[in-house]
């Protein structure tokens, strides 16, 4: 059933291709801003690079969180995933990693180009990757949250980003902190744990938030 | 014999209790409040280091003080009605939110101001002072969830949710924002350690304490009542209320 | 009574400004919640008297 829901959300993702590659393309477009903002200086950008990475990464996500629960909250194929004997949890889990695979995965494998472009080390950018891959399914977990509970609403999209950012800033914190204490020769050991950790917590918490969020808001 | 407690949860019966309330509760805060601030300016001594301007920490430390528990009460509360479906206790969730947001926001302003004389900037990132702001960013988040809902029940439940995650959640922040500034900066910047508590600071400071609690409990219950009318007015009962004009 | 002279107790050592600005603020934002707050009350009772109102006169 877990599978099964996974496996849909990606054949409908698939449909529509062009969806991914928008969350994507204001990925890139995001990081590549910053230099223009900010100039070309070369160890300023590459001081930089972790963090703007991660808000960028941020950002995307959230963006497109409002697609977990729209489309099948427009269609009622939401009403029958409720009334369904499966466990509502484990259906929100599977929502929303599909929605880590569809928007997550295409952030991490793009992230080493960036790292390029702003002219970081082997290393970190090995690290920033790391740290994307356990940091970006934390997004799509806690954003679930925020998407059930703004489902239907007219203001939705801006009330979600202000439900979700507070949420998301250990990750930020974390994540770009595990990029810039291996550059300072630190080691990320110690932060990617951690990201570890809240992905654990995420895990095991969101799904049941989430679910009573959905019943809340379909009632 | 056995206190019915249940008799108050009905928002009619609570309207009339809080009604009696508030005007204890509003003489008892502002006694509090005048005499907290004569012990503040006149009976506490000149710190050593700081000189006067340390006398902000008389209202500074009590908002902030403010800003944590009130959270944590509208997230017991918010549990309270999302676990008894109870309207009432959902209803005074919604009441304490301003009132937290209010005082985060006095805990920041006040915190730059002490933080201009003593720091020589009007903000730094001090791990307190960010999550103080993160604070402030979960109280909005409630309350606009909250208005862009107009069924009450819906919104209700939902503000609850997002308090409840919001509650898990604060630890964290403040764990991470803590780790987060002594990584960055070399020497951490933090608040000079609070001046050696003379008695008569630390009195000065939970009677100030002492006088916001007061306080947000005389708003919040003003505010209940508010949201209570707003909620009941087709009610038989709110039509009798006219009577009175209480 | 640690002060001297009314002025001294104004400029509080120099940094009147922060201190009186601070507790300055914190006067504006709580006369405001409690102005904020009953006035709210205020309005919805006056607004369901009204509603009520000629329903009470039918009843006598």
């Amino acid at each position: 059933m877990f599978l099964w829901v996974i496996q849909r959300d990606l054949l409908l993702a698939m449909r529509r291709r062009f969806d991914i590659l928008t969350t994507l393309f204001f990925f890139v477009i995001v990081v590549s801003l910053f230099p223009l903002g900010i100039g070309p200086e070369i160890n300023i950008l590459r001081t930089i690079a972790p963090g703007v990475v991660w808000v960028a990464a941020l950002l995307a996500s959230m963006l497109s969180l409002g697609r977990i629960f729209s489309n099948d909250y427009l269609d009622g194929t939401l009403e029958q995933m409720l009334i369904s004997p499966q466990s509502l949890s484990l259906l929100v889990l599977g929502k929303a990693l599909a929605h880590w695979l569809i928007t997550g995965i295409p952030l991490i494998l793009i992230s080493p180009l960036l790292g390029i472009q702003y002219n970081l080390p082997l290393d970190a950018i090995l690290i920033l990757a790391l740290s994307l891959l356990l940091g970006t399914p934390i997004l799509s977990l806690i954003g679930a949250i925020g998407a059930a509970l703004t489902l239907g609403l007219r203001g939705g999209g801006m009330l979600v980003s202000l439900l979700v950012l507070p949420l998301y800033i250990p990750v930020l914190v974390f994540g770009s902190g595990a990029v810039e204490a291996s550059a300072g020769g630190l080691g990320a050991g110690a932060h990617l744990s951690l990201l570890g950790a809240f992905l654990l917590i995420a895990l095991v918490i969101t799904p049941w938030a989430t679910a009573s969020a959905l019943r809340i808001s379909m009632e | 014999m056995a206190i019915n407690w249940f008799k108050y949860s009905s928002p009619a019966s609570f309207y009339t209790l809080a009604g009696k309330m508030i005007p204890y509760f509003s003489v008892v805060a502002s006694g509090l409040f005048l005499l907290g601030l004569y012990i503040s300016f006149f009976i506490a001594p000149t710190d050593s280091q700081q000189s006067e301007a340390y006398r902000i920490i008389f209202i500074h430390v009590p908002a902030a003080w403010m800003s944590m528990f009130l959270y944590l009460i509208m997230a017991i509360w918010a549990a309270i009605g999302l676990a008894f479906n109870t309207r009432l206790s959902a209803m005074i969730a919604t009441a304490i939110a301003p009132t937290g947001a209010m005082f985060t926001f006095l805990a920041l302003w006040t915190g730059a101001l002490w933080g201009k004389p003593m720091w020589g900037a009007w903000w730094v990132w001090d791990a307190r002072l960010t999550s103080e702001l993160i604070l402030l960013f979960l109280y909005i988040g409630f309350m606009s969830l909250q208005a862009a809902i107009n069924d009450p029940r819906r919104a209700d439940k939902a503000g609850a949710v997002i308090a409840l995650v919001g509650a898990v959640n604060i630890p964290i922040i403040y764990f991470s924002v803590k780790w987060w500034n002594t990584l960055h900066q070399g020497a951490s910047v933090s608040l000079t350690q609070s001046p050696k508590m003379a008695t008569t600071m630390l009195t000065g400071m939970l009677i100030m304490g002492l006088a916001c609690w007061i306080y947000s409990i005389v708003v919040i219950l003003i505010r209940t009542r508010a949201i209570i009318l707003e909620r009941e007015r087709h009610t038989v009962w709110v039509s009798e209320l006219q009577g009175s004009s209480q | 009574m640690n002060w001297t002279s009314w002025s001294d107790f104004i400029s509080m050592g120099g940094y009147g400004y922060y201190v009186w600005g601070s507790y300055l603020i914190s006067f504006i934002c709580i006369a405001g919640e409690i102005i904020l707050v009953s006035n709210r009350k205020r309005t919805l009772l006056k607004q369901i008297s009204l509603t009520k109102a000629p329903i009470k006169q039918e009843r006598k």
